[in-house]
């Protein structure tokens, strides 16, 4: 018998059981072994003293599911717990997701430094909506790690960006930028959208707080729109004055200090407290709870979907029809080895490419395939396509277009989990039909 | 709130109400590593009736400066202090895991000055394990890990945190790395496996105290928990199924209603 002592190992659960059972207890619910689906909009109490110490955060619970419902409080710590996060607060998308980071954060008169390379609904709100609300923005390339720290002035109270910009695939250095962000004693703000946690935990490269739409790969079925922040718990609020709105006594809540009383969750016990409270962007339990459905099977998904991208990669480099190809695997991607650190269990599943032909090419392109769907989304498990410049990025005149990395001749590839002939066959159809334009003109 | 205590600052959270010398006073003490924020689901509660709740970091926790104490005894002490640097006579005193024997120390060096005792999840030792000692005394983030797993039970592992949003576990983390692990939770698992006295302490207490226990606990075992209260005379246990150590935040809902009813009625409120 040996007499080798047995090392301590934490036996906290991994991942694909965290994704499964996370924040929820059948014994607590009937014994209901799926999460159910509280389909109220509010929640007795015992007496006026239970009634009061809930208003007043004396006691955790729910009062009204604006501010919040049992089931959406499964998927917040369901995604908390995957991200390593102290805690979450899901929101009706992923866009009041970023708007309620934000408020929570600023106030009229503040200033944030921006990646450019967002969503085109996400740089609308920099850009255009935020300075009515007084809070302005600087845009910075996203490579251009240094312009971030250029960019910080006095009255700046964070850093946001996506970490694989959308669409162009340009990564942020996130460790560098995140260093720059607590050196100024700012907080760094994080879409990982387009990752997951399963492909990168923010969290672990210095974001403070991190941001989805579960709309995308989290719910991956596309029926539900659903969005949620989550708190790092590693951010010191109060190592300087630039945030009183965490650190000083809130009127909101009897003199409430978020920092001193909850540390950790502070922010988003004020993003809760408050900016549900006054702007009330909750999502509903039915949402929840069909994302809570993807989720279960999150890891699983995003290895089919990491596989299908590199043979899309693979496909498309070598098709005649192509000009290039934008994906972190490829090895002359620019961000190709920052990509190997930050995403080591794939690249994700979105691919710009450029057709031969511009702008014509690519709209008989979207025009003629079959099974890949031309529409607004990304990360569905079925394939999808879009033109940014006359889709999703419509908006934008041609100056903001070359900014943020655009060019006419860009299919925006989110590929999806079908089997990967399929998808090629039909990305034929799209080619052959984009090549027609041009040997009718050759003529 | 911030105040001196043998001229170090302390820090203490006072639950989102003024300091008020007329109402009676609670003091609540933090366990290994850890700090006031442990208390969150049970400070504003009293302070918002008819208490002065005082939930402090220990020395070289959280927000109060200094370094750690080194034992439970100097830490007895510094509570005692903090009572008087606060300008008041007496308090109830509210403890868990390493401050359970912190209290209990305190209440038998003090009796006139204590006029409740609250436990939680204690014991009248608490030896440590010799490989999580060494990881804690050594900086390793391990130890940190290891002892989050070990203090939460169910609802720790899996969720479902009475606050909706939060995640038990990696909230625990995020505290007891907030300051550097040796210097809190190395001290403080020393001073714990050091400490020998608790039983007989545990004889001298006159006031009536309160136990609170639960089944899953690996940190404080029921049966520890029984042994310490059965030398108390009058103690009164209660016993908290499928929950960890962490019964505060695991079952703050629980905890609070079983910590009201023993303190408005031992120690009453100011009315207002």
């Amino acid at each position: 018998m040996s007499d080798k002592k047995k090392e301590l190992k934490p036996n906290t659960y991994k991942f694909d059981t965290l994704s499964l059972h996370a924040g929820y207890q059948p014994h607590k619910n009937a014994g209901s072994r799926q999460v159910p689906i509280y389909q109220t909009t509010s929640y007795l109490f015992d007496d006026v003293d239970h009634a009061a110490a809930l208003f007043n955060l004396e006691r955790g619970g729910h009062i009204y599911s604006r501010i919040s419902n049992p089931t959406v409080g499964v998927l917040e710590e369901r995604v908390a717990s995957l991200e390593g996060g102290t805690a979450a607060l899901a929101t009706s998308s992923g866009m009041s997701a970023i708007f309620l980071t934000v408020m929570t954060l600023c106030e009229a008169g503040d200033h944030l430094v921006v990646s450019s390379q967002l969503y085109g609904g996400t740089v609308n709100l920099f850009r255009l909506t935020l300075p009515k609300f007084g809070i302005k923005c600087t845009f910075v390339k996203p490579r251009d790690t240094e312009g971030f720290k250029k960019a910080i002035q006095k009255n700046t109270k964070g850093i946001f960006g996506e970490l694989v910009g959308n669409p162009g695939n340009e990564i942020m250095n996130m460790p560098e930028i995140a260093k720059i962000a607590h050196d100024a004693g700012i907080p760094l703000m994080v879409d990982a959208t387009y990752q997951t946690p399963y492909l990168c935990k923010p969290f672990e490269h210095g974001a403070d707080i991190v941001i989805h739409s579960l709309t995308k790969w989290m719910a991956g079925h596309g029926s539900s729109m659903a969005g949620i922040l989550v708190e790092g718990g590693k951010f010191d609020w109060m190592q300087n004055d630039k945030f009183p709105t965490m650190t000083k006594p809130y009127e909101g809540y009897h003199g409430l200090s978020f920092a001193e009383e909850f540390g950790p969750t502070a922010f988003t016990m004020k993003a809760r407290a408050e900016g549900m409270r006054d702007f009330g962007p909750c999502l509903s339990p039915q949402n929840a709870w069909n994302v809570l459905q993807g989720i279960e099977t999150l890891s699983v998904r995003m290895k089919k979907h990491c596989s299908n991208a590199e043979e899309m990669v693979k496909y498309l480099s070598n098709h005649e029809s192509v000009a290039w190809v934008s994906h972190p695997s490829v090895p002359d991607h620019p961000d190709h080895e920052l990509a190997k650190k930050l995403l080591p269990n794939g690249r994700g599943s979105m691919i710009a490419f450029g057709i031969k032909g511009g702008k014509d090419a690519g709209v008989a392109f979207i025009n003629n395939v079959k099974l890949a769907s031309h529409l607004a989304n990304v990360g569905d498990t079925r394939t999808l396509v879009i033109h940014p410049a006359s889709g999703t990025h419509s908006q934008m005149d041609e100056a903001t277009l070359k900014f943020a990395g655009l060019s006419h001749d860009m299919i925006r590839l989110s590929v999806g989990i079908e089997d990967i002939d399929d998808i090629k066959n039909d990305f034929e159809i799209g080619f052959r039909a984009a090549r027609k334009p041009r040997l009718v003109s050759n003529q | 709130m911030k105040f001196k205590v043998n001229g170090h600052e302390v820090f203490a959270s006072t639950g989102g109400r003024p300091f008020d010398k007329k109402k009676p006073l609670i003091i609540f003490v933090h366990g290994s590593g850890l700090t006031h924020m442990t208390w969150v689901l049970q400070t504003r509660y009293f302070a918002f009736h008819g208490y002065n709740s005082l939930a402090v970091d220990l020395p070289g926790h959280g927000l109060s400066s200094g370094e750690s104490l080194k034992s439970i005894e100097e830490m007895a002490d510094w509570v005692s202090d903090v009572i008087d640097a606060v300008g008041h006579k007496e308090a109830s005193l509210v403890g868990h895991s390493q401050g359970c024997l912190v209290t209990v120390e305190c209440t038998s060096r003090y009796p006139n000055k204590i006029k409740t005792l609250s436990l939680m999840g204690g014991a009248g030792a608490i030896p440590m394990n010799a490989e999580l000692l060494s990881l804690a005394e050594n900086n390793d983030p391990k130890a940190v890990d290891l002892m989050m797993d070990w203090a939460h039970g169910p609802a720790g592992h899996f969720g479902g945190h009475p606050v909706p949003g939060l995640y038990h576990i990696n909230t625990g983390t995020m505290l007891a790395k907030s300051r550097t692990i040796q210097n809190t939770l190395g001290v403080d698992f020393r001073a714990c496996d050091n400490y020998k006295n608790g039983f007989e302490a545990a004889k001298k207490i006159k006031c009536p105290t309160l136990s609170i226990l639960a089944t899953d606990d690996k940190m404080c075992p029921v049966k520890e928990g029984k042994k310490l209260a059965s030398l108390i005379d009058g103690s009164q246990v209660d016993i908290i199924d499928n929950c960890g150590h962490m019964m505060l935040l695991e079952e703050a809902d629980r905890v609070l209603t079983v910590l009201k009813k023993f303190i408005t009625t031992n120690y009453p409120p100011l009315s207002s």
